[in-house]
């Protein structure tokens, strides 16, 4: 299961800062089980965002996000919503975030952090779109992810190794800030390079004990077993 | 203050230049190497591990080149240290009597001589800068009052004027402005109309910007940098006459294809940086060439 937790709800607001009609993409896979998806973390999101003033053009939630063709099929139905919103915001893990981002013209904003693919990748193999850096910017970055896409996890923008929109490690290989530095401004959103973010906290990327201790980790059939016990049960 | 910082401030066109640390320990070529430049340029760079390949370190060449009467820029890449290594090193080297630090994020170590080693790059030449101010004034990244505050360093950057596209390499000049950047050396030029083009959108931040000159020895070396170095192109303009003299001719002819470069370019900057690589013997006459 991909691990990923609810970004602070200002978190999410602050992000959304100039967009005024929001669409909300929620995954009804891992973000269900744990908790940082389903109808009531929906609800609240909209509920937050109605109270900021800004419209919900529309809600939906698809099994899975990582699953492009799914997304691909669904979103259609959904086009009249899409059209009348300014930016998604995309209740999933990394991987959901940037597949929508890549499915519709418009910004994508990530709701989760995520901070742990263990064991399963999703229906999308997801290391290498998601690093689960537990810090996500994708609402910064176009929907692109630069932890993975740069060779050098940058925040900042290309390095003077970029050559023709390729990276210096290989020829064949995009520059991951190149194809942020296009996509943004599709966007009309090069604004966005302009910031600093925050230095990365690579205690994020740690796993809780908590989550350790579930049947979507453990590895030894004891804790399997333990760990598939109902609560309460000794 | 460091020379460097007042010669910028006083608004003089600034030459400097740069040595490489060897391989090992015997820095005698290194510093004969540097003898050249002595009196003619107001400041050397030490690389960094430059090009990923391990070498002696840049903090220590700088502390002997000033030992030597010599005013170091200590050449600071993100590859090889985590945030607190960094910081760390940035207060060393203040201690050691350096002033002037040029942040760079460094070359993937893909690209060096331990390919597979960790890449780190835990900072980027953006927040490095952010770190660097951050100390001058007092504090480190952790927001942690420091007991005696470096608030003298001259941090610097670099900025490549043949970035195709453009654009973001601007707006990421513009940010090492924001996070701090005093002063700019750039990769090679060796077109002034494409300086231009950068210096037209570049002067409008008020920040020195010192042009990068590496000297081309050959016409291989010129083939070699258009088909390998990101965002330089040596045009057909200095490839043809140096093709078309003898090797023993070719220093004498790049001296004068550079010196003529250089009086090109001197209008539109601030100073230059001199990349001599192995033909540092050949600065000073190149400086007379162009009366620097």
């Amino acid at each position: 299961m991909i691990v990923s937790e609810p970004k602070p709800t200002e978190e999410v607001l602050d992000s959304l800062a100039g967009v005024e009609s929001v669409f909300i993409l929620a995954c009804g896979g891992c973000p269900v089980g744990c908790k940082s998806g389903g109808e009531e973390r929906i609800a609240e999101l909209a509920d937050a965002l109605s109270k900021a003033g800004k419209e919900v053009t529309g809600r939906a939630q698809i099994d899975f996000l990582c699953n492009k063709a799914l997304v691909g099929s669904q979103l259609w139905y959904y086009l009249p919503q899409l059209r009348r919103s300014q930016g998604v915001l995309v209740v999933s893990c990394g991987i959901g975030v940037q597949a929508v981002a890549k499915m519709v013209d418009l910004p994508a904003f990530p709701a989760n952090n995520t901070f742990s693919s263990g064991g399963m990748q999703g229906l999308w193999p997801s290391e290498e779109r998601c690093a689960g850096c537990g810090d996500c910017i994708l609402d910064l970055t176009g929907g692109i992810c630069p932890i993975t896409m740069c060779s050098k996890g940058l925040l900042n923008g290309t390095c003077g190794g970029q050559h023709d929109g390729k990276c210096e490690v290989d020829p064949e290989r995009d520059c991951g800030w190149y194809l942020i530095y296009q996509r943004l401004k599709e966007l009309g959103k090069l604004d966005n390079l302009k910031k600093i973010p925050p230095l990365r906290d690579y205690r994020k990327r740690e796993v809780p004990g908590s989550q350790r201790r579930t049947t979507r980790w453990a590895l030894e059939k004891e804790e399997i077993y333990e760990a598939s016990l109902p609560t309460g049960t000794e | 203050m460091s020379r460097l910082q007042e010669s910028l401030e006083q608004g003089e066109f600034v030459v400097t230049g740069e040595i490489g640390p060897p391989k090992g320990v015997n820095i005698e070529a290194a510093l004969k190497d540097a003898s050249y430049l002595k009196g003619r340029v107001v400041a050397v760079n030490v690389t960094d591990n430059q090009s990923s390949v391990m070498r002696l370190g840049s903090l220590g060449v700088c502390v002997r080149l000033l030992q030597e009467g010599y005013e170091p820029i200590f050449q600071l890449t993100c590859r090889d240290r985590n945030r607190l290594a960094l910081q760390s090193d940035v207060l060393s080297a203040y201690i050691l009597g350096i002033r002037n630090v040029l942040a760079l994020t460094g070359d993937h170590p893909a690209l060096g001589d331990h390919p597979g080693s960790k890449p780190v790059f835990d900072l980027d030449s953006v927040s490095l800068l952010v770190a660097i101010r951050s100390l001058m004034e007092g504090k480190d990244l952790a927001g942690e009052e420091l007991d005696g505050k470096p608030s003298d360093l001259f941090p610097g950057a670099t900025v490549t004027p043949g970035a195709d596209p453009l654009e973001p390499q601007l707006i990421k000049m513009e940010k090492k402005i924001e996070a701090g950047a005093k002063f700019f050396q750039t990769q090679a030029v060796y077109d002034p109309k494409v300086f231009e083009k950068f210096m037209n959108q570049a002067s409008k931040f008020g920040v020195p910007v010192l042009a990068g000159i590496v000297l081309i020895k050959s016409p291989a070396m010129a083939r070699y940098m258009n088909e390998n170095v990101p965002g330089v192109f040596v045009p057909d303009s200095i490839v043809k006459p140096l093709s078309e003299v003898s090797r023993k001719d070719r220093p004498k002819k790049s001296i004068e294809l550079m010196a003529g470069l250089i009086r090109e370019l001197k209008p539109m900057c601030q100073g230059v940086h001199i990349m001599a690589m192995g033909w540092e013997r050949y600065v000073p006459e190149l400086l007379d060439a162009c009366e620097l």
